[in-house]
């Protein structure tokens, strides 16, 4: 069959100056094939590296679409005619791209992505996008160890790390990025480390601080997604607040004993963690993962999960979890799913925001605290050498453990009773009025609600937390009792 | 280079600043010359994407595309070009716009503002699709 494409003008110069060009052919496709085959320079213009026809470019046979028939397979007619027509896109800039090249990859690095390569969702441009791709996360805990681990594996070009701790060994639990070699070491030295060992062809960028809010705007500037791997309130007000500003997406995860949470933040394009939870919970009211605990492997699976979203969001990939929050429960198996949606009031991404700058946010997640009703007495407290001595000069005193009975099975200071804190006030009289009572948990946050606990409930008595808890005991006083 | 009127240029940053926070978009309308484009007339089209995207991505579809080239044939002209705006940023083509866009014709980028409009310049796309190239306007 005989059919004449139509060369749009500006391609003109790469079909030898012709308007019209007649090609022999039983298919759309084959007489787009028979065209770039005469006329090579063309091809590019038309097709990308998949060989796909590129997504701007439609094809017109008479007057129809062939998307809207059987695309490249939609049989021609002798003396049809073909129409070649852009559809005009673009915009969205973030900063000057002009004449940016994706980078190249080495031989070494094609072999070792070829099961990404094979596939055409990734394949080499995908590869390298996710090479030209920089990454900043915070945290090198449960959530970052798998992050980092995926993400150097997965060959994202630039990774940056910000964490101000070291290594411990209640870390290893859960945070496998890091070994027992590594007990006493940095955390980011140690990542770095691993990563390296993951993938030599990365750049690995180590910032030893505190994310802050003088800090953060700096940091953010330079990588193109943020990933969300803390373990507190302030810091995740404060990433969110710094992604919303900055205009970066800020892939989120949050863990607590068998539950976790999963969501991309991206106030251009849904909902940010404020619209979400505008407020913080007051300070105390959501146990940390030191005090609540957390299942090691769940860590695992709620950061590969926020891995495996800033790969799909550098290669541009659809289904991105925007206005999309993932609920895990690891002790059923089950994953829940609920629709966000961007709130017009929201103080930092909505259509009138109050929050322009970063703020202070340890004043932020702590302000909600001084709302809500707050024991009118201050709390006494005691050291945990202190306490020791007390008892060792044999003051009269008695210690009330308001931790679980399974905490209580790991760990305990001699001569303790157990109350847990949900039964402190039910089992009020087990305590002695009249002798003066020192109450400790693992930390001394549980021990402290339990004391204003008892107080609201009209305790008479004198009561004392220990600050520190019992870690702090094993650490000042007593080094056989295992900390955990 | 393009030859565009200095009227013609003040079309096209009022439809920028009116659309803004928007992008606004719109076809070229003129003559290949050798080595240059001539521009005769813009022709403003409407923002097709959906509500939520128009702020960063802007669409003629090809369908608005072959009115305008009807329209330009019925006055003897062809599309030379398209103009966008880059609400609140450079006037610089993205990545985005790399990849979609085709040599020869020239590409005009204004920086739009509440109220006001910034720089604007013509780009023109490297043969090999590899980058694009700042292309001289010449104002009449």
């Amino acid at each position: 069959m005989s059919v004449t494409i139509t060369i749009p003008a500006p391609l003109r110069q790469f079909a030898g100056g012709q308007s019209q060009i007649v090609v022999e052919a039983n298919t759309a496709g084959e007489a787009l094939d028979s065209l770039t085959s005469t006329h090579t320079a063309l091809r590019r213009h038309l097709f990308n590296d998949q060989n796909m026809l590129r997504n701007f470019v439609n094809v017109y046979l008479n007057d129809e679409d062939i998307r809207h028939a059987s695309g490249p397979e939609t049989p021609v007619k002798d003396g049809d005619t073909i129409m070649i027509v852009p559809s005009i896109a673009g915009g969205a800039v973030v900063e000057s791209e002009v004449g940016h090249e994706l980078p190249e990859l080495s031989n070494e690095e094609i072999m070792r992505y070829s099961r990404h390569l094979i596939m055409p969702e990734v394949g080499m441009q995908g590869q390298r996008k996710l090479k030209a791709a920089s990454v900043l996360m915070i945290g090198t805990g449960g959530l970052g160890a798998p992050v980092g681990m995926y993400l150097a594996a997965a060959g994202v070009g630039r990774i940056g790390i910000v964490d101000f701790d070291v290594v411990e060994e209640s870390n290893l639990q859960r945070q496998i990025i890091h070994g027992t070699k590594d007990l006493g070491r940095r955390k980011i030295e140690s990542a770095r480390d691993r990563l390296r060992d993951i993938n030599p062809h990365i750049e690995i960028e180590t910032h030893e601080s505190r994310l802050t809010s003088h800090n953060a705007m700096q940091l953010f500037r330079n990588y193109d997604i943020i990933v969300d791997g803390t373990d507190n309130f302030p810091t995740r007000y404060l990433v969110n607040d710094a992604c919303v500003l900055s205009g970066k997406p800020n892939v989120y995860g949050s863990i607590f004993r068998f539950e976790g949470q999963a969501s991309v933040f991206w106030a251009e394009k849904g909902a940010c963690y404020r619209c979400l939870y505008p407020e913080p919970p007051p300070p105390g009211l959501v146990p940390s993962c030191a005090e609540g605990g957390v299942l090691g492997v769940l860590p695992g699976i709620v950061g590969a999960i926020q891995a495996n979203e800033t790969i799909k969001i550098i290669l541009g990939a659809e289904g991105l979890m925007i206005n999309r929050l993932l609920l895990f429960d690891a002790w059923t198996m089950k994953f829940r799913e609920f629709k966000l949606r961007k709130d017009p009031k929201c103080p930092v991404c909505g259509e009138n925001p109050t929050v322009k700058t970063l703020i202070d946010y340890e004043e932020f997640c702590g302000m909600a605290a001084h709302q809500a009703p707050a024991p009118d007495t201050k709390l006494e407290e005691i050291s945990a050498t202190e306490l020791n001595a007390r008892r060792l000069r044999g003051d009269k005193l008695q210690i009330i453990d308001v931790r679980e009975p399974h905490e209580f099975e790991i760990a305990r200071i001699p001569g303790t009773k157990l109350i847990p804190l949900g039964h402190v006030v039910g089992r009020m009289n087990e305590i002695n009025q009249d002798v003066e009572t020192i109450m400790h948990c693992k930390g001394g946050v549980r021990s402290a609600k339990a004391i204003a606990a008892l107080k609201r409930a009209g305790f008479q008595g004198r009561l004392i937390n220990l600050k520190g808890g019992i870690t702090a005991w094993s650490e000042d006083v007593d080094p056989r009792v295992p900390k955990y | 280079m393009i030859r565009v009127s200095t009227h013609q240029l003040t079309e096209i940053r009022e439809h920028g600043v009116r659309d803004y926070p928007y992008e606004c978009c719109g076809l070229l309308l003129g003559r290949f010359a050798d080595d240059s484009k001539i521009v005769d007339e813009t022709y403003p089209i409407s923002n097709a994407r959906e509500e939520s995207a128009r702020r960063n991505r802007f669409l003629i579809t090809p369908e608005e595309l072959m009115r305008g080239e009807r329209y330009a044939r019925s006055r003897r002209l062809e599309v030379v070009g398209f103009y966008h705006s880059h609400p609140d940023s450079p006037a610089v083509p993205s990545k985005y716009d790399l990849e979609h866009a085709w040599p020869t014709y020239s590409y005009i980028i204004v920086s739009t503002g509440e109220g006001q409009s910034g720089d604007l310049f013509s780009w023109e796309q490297e043969p090999d699709r590899s980058r694009f190239n700042e292309e001289k306007i010449e104002c009449q």
